[in-house]
């Protein structure tokens, strides 16, 4: 028997795109171990505010406490499993259950149970009947993350270097920490497994060609044709970087002196906008700032666009063939009223299902998972060996760094799959064995 | 205006917008950008589950603010149907079969230069082999007068769903 997921040789085989019984062991050794994207503090800024996101297949409820602190539990009731909130965000006190209405604090606290004195006094004890909590919970810049693990590692030893990378989707554009808002959220099903959309987003270059007819017509916020985003990374080095704990993505560093590029340069206002944020950026950020985000995917299903456009997509397996894809869109919360108007308007027409350029992803997605689930197609493993054996850039910053297209991105990110579905102890799962974590600035 | 002008004009309308859907199930794509009025306003909210008397103020997202399935003018429309036109799009190509039916069709107002027109929209999408999608929705439409035609102004379009239960929106509505 050969191995399923031979990173060595860059083969991998279709089963674990298809089968339900990788599915299923995905759902129990990865996805309740892996920390995963819940939504960002703007969507609940006030004490009782609430989201419903999920984890994986799983409904949870985001929600800020009587206290103002995050909290996120299992949207299932502990009595008969009523999912407690069919909301989809709002402010409430009381959590109450339509079935037999249990009713839970927004710390998730039992707190009313009907006919408590009659039917249930000395044997409930309702200190144990909270709403499930996730193991652990980090804010990290205003995005929220959790897993069901207790014994995972703190998310920013998790995130490790790529720390750098995800900080410019999170970062105001002018280089301030944080102070992102999202400003809407696409929810919408597809047939696809999961790890199709998420390979994508470690940094599918090559993909490239499947893009050509929105590079043809032109829809850049500078209206250039010949291209779907303003090109900021033509001065810039391309990287393609796999880290330990299988995150990915690409980037460009951009030379030194770089200069701006203009950027949505349809609109003056924005234009100018972007002007001082790149110079006020590179002022705050020195060195840093030459890093240029472009595509990533925090293992194992969170995906983000860096700069144009600008969001985090979570890729939630819904069976082995179907996705459900949840994007969270980002502004910087103060950019004045016509940028997030511009940015807005790019957004919806790349991204999404009505996205121009994402809807051709969609279509190779089903079509690759469909074609792919066939008994003889099940006995070809898919090919991961491209620019397999070529030096890596050492001077370029941590992680495997490569300066051309490259499959040891994902070989990466499955070497580390492979080691959540064999039950690996967390040094093993965040790759502390694979290189020394350089934190060169620290 | 008279019992009978209203019929004549409803009649009309309705011709109008049975034309519309003629073009696009023919998939005469520029032509159909020619029914579109300059300035116009293509907006699909996305629809969210909401408390019991949230519904007029939180139930779609607003045309004009934050993100809907569609909120955009008629360039961005063009680029659409220029991206379809390439032949190498692929989430168009080969092109999907679609039919649009529009019912229930009523006039809500009507100055001597606008017409608004309430409808229902069914539009069927068939895909290469066995995709099938069916995007069932209230539609509203405002028409502008343009000698013996119309343009279309403003389209609104409530889709009856929450979460896309399609992976594209790669047709037009
Ligand atoms: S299932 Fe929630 S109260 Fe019974
Ligand atoms: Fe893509």
């Amino acid at each position: 028997m050969t191995n399923p997921i031979d990173t060595e040789r860059g083969l991998i085989s279709r089963e674990i795109f298809v089968s339900p019984e990788y599915h299923r062991a995905e759902l129990e050794k990865l996805y309740t171990r892996a920390w995963l994207f819940v939504g960002h503090e703007s969507q609940i800024p006030n004490p009782g505010d609430f989201f419903v996101s999920r984890m994986a297949e799983e409904s949870v409820i985001l929600c800020r406490d009587a206290r103002g602190e995050i909290r996120i539990f299992l949207n299932s009731c502990r009595h008969r499993g009523m999912k407690v909130c069919r909301y989809e965000q709002g402010n409430t006190s009381l959590f109450v259950c339509p079935y037999h209405s249990w009713s839970y604090t927004t710390d998730g606290k039992l707190q009313g149970v009907p006919l408590y004195r009659s039917l249930y006094e000395g044997t409930l004890n309702r200190d144990e009947w909270s709403l499930v909590p996730v193991g652990r919970l980090a804010n990290y810049k205003g995005s929220i993350w959790a897993t069901w693990d207790e014994t995972a590692p703190d998310f920013l030893a998790y995130l490790g270097d790529a720390v750098d990378h995800l900080d410019q989707v999170l970062d105001c554009r002018d280089g301030r920490p944080g102070g992102a808002e999202v400003i809407g959220v696409h929810k919408w099903v597809f047939p696809s497994n999961w790890k199709l959309a998420a390979e994508n987003f470690l940094g599918d270059s090559y993909h490239n060609p499947s893009h050509r007819s929105v590079d043809m017509i032109g829809m850049s916020g500078s209206a250039q044709p010949g291209q779907r985003r303003d090109n900021e990374y033509t001065n810039a080095q391309r990287v393609w970087i796999g880290f330990p704990a299988g995150h990915g993505l690409t980037a460009g560093i951009a030379h030194p002196d770089l200069e701006y590029t203009p950027t949505y340069a349809q609109y003056p206002e924005v234009d100018e906008y972007f002007r001082y944020c790149f110079y006020e950026r590179k002022r705050r950020l020195g060195e840093k700032a030459r890093n240029l985000a472009l595509v990533g995917n925090i293992f194992p299903n969170t995906s983000y666009h860096g700069r144009q456009p600008r969001s985090l997509c979570v890729w939630h397996p819904s069976g082995p063939d179907k996705v459900e894809g949840w994007r969270f869109f980002l502004v910087d919360a103060d950019a004045p009223a016509a940028v997030k108007d511009v940015l807005r308007h790019y957004y919806m027409r790349y991204s999404g299902p009505a996205g121009m350029t994402e809807q051709d992803d969609m279509e190779n997605w089903l079509y690759a998972s469909k074609a792919s689930s066939g008994t003889i197609a099940r006995r070809y493993p898919f090919n991961y060996q491209m620019a397999m054996g070529k030096p890596n850039a050492a001077n370029l910053g941590p992680g495997l760094v490569a300066t051309q297209m490259t499959d040891q991105t994902p070989r990466n990110f499955y070497r580390t799959y492979a080691r959540y579905l064999n039950g690996d102890g967390w040094d093993s799962l965040l790759g502390r064995d694979l290189q020394p974590i350089r934190r060169a600035a620290e | 205006m008279s019992t009978i002008e209203r019929l004549l004009l409803k009649q009309e309308i309705e011709d109008f917008l049975y034309l519309e859907a003629d073009l696009l199930d023919g998939r005469k794509f520029r032509d159909w950008l020619d029914l579109l009025a300059e300035d116009l306003v293509y907006f699909m909210p996305i629809r969210r589950n909401v408390k019991f008397g949230q519904h007029d103020e939180k139930e779609n997202t607003r045309q004009g603010e934050g993100i809907s399935w569609f909120d955009e003018d008629k360039w961005t429309l063009t680029k659409r149907v220029e991206q379809v036109l390439t032949g190498v799009h692929y989430a168009e190509e080969p092109l999907s079969r679609v039919t649009h039916m529009v019912s229930n069709i009523r006039l809500l107002d009507v100055t001597p230069t606008e017409v608004t027109v309430g409808c229902r929209f069914l539009v069927y999408q068939n895909r290469v082999e066995y995709e099938n999608y069916t995007f069932i929705g209230r539609r509203t439409d405002v028409l502008r007068r343009n000698g013996e035609s119309w343009l279309i102004a403003k389209r609104e379009l409530i889709l009856e769903q929450n979460v896309l239960l399609a992976k594209n929106l790669s047709i037009f509505f």
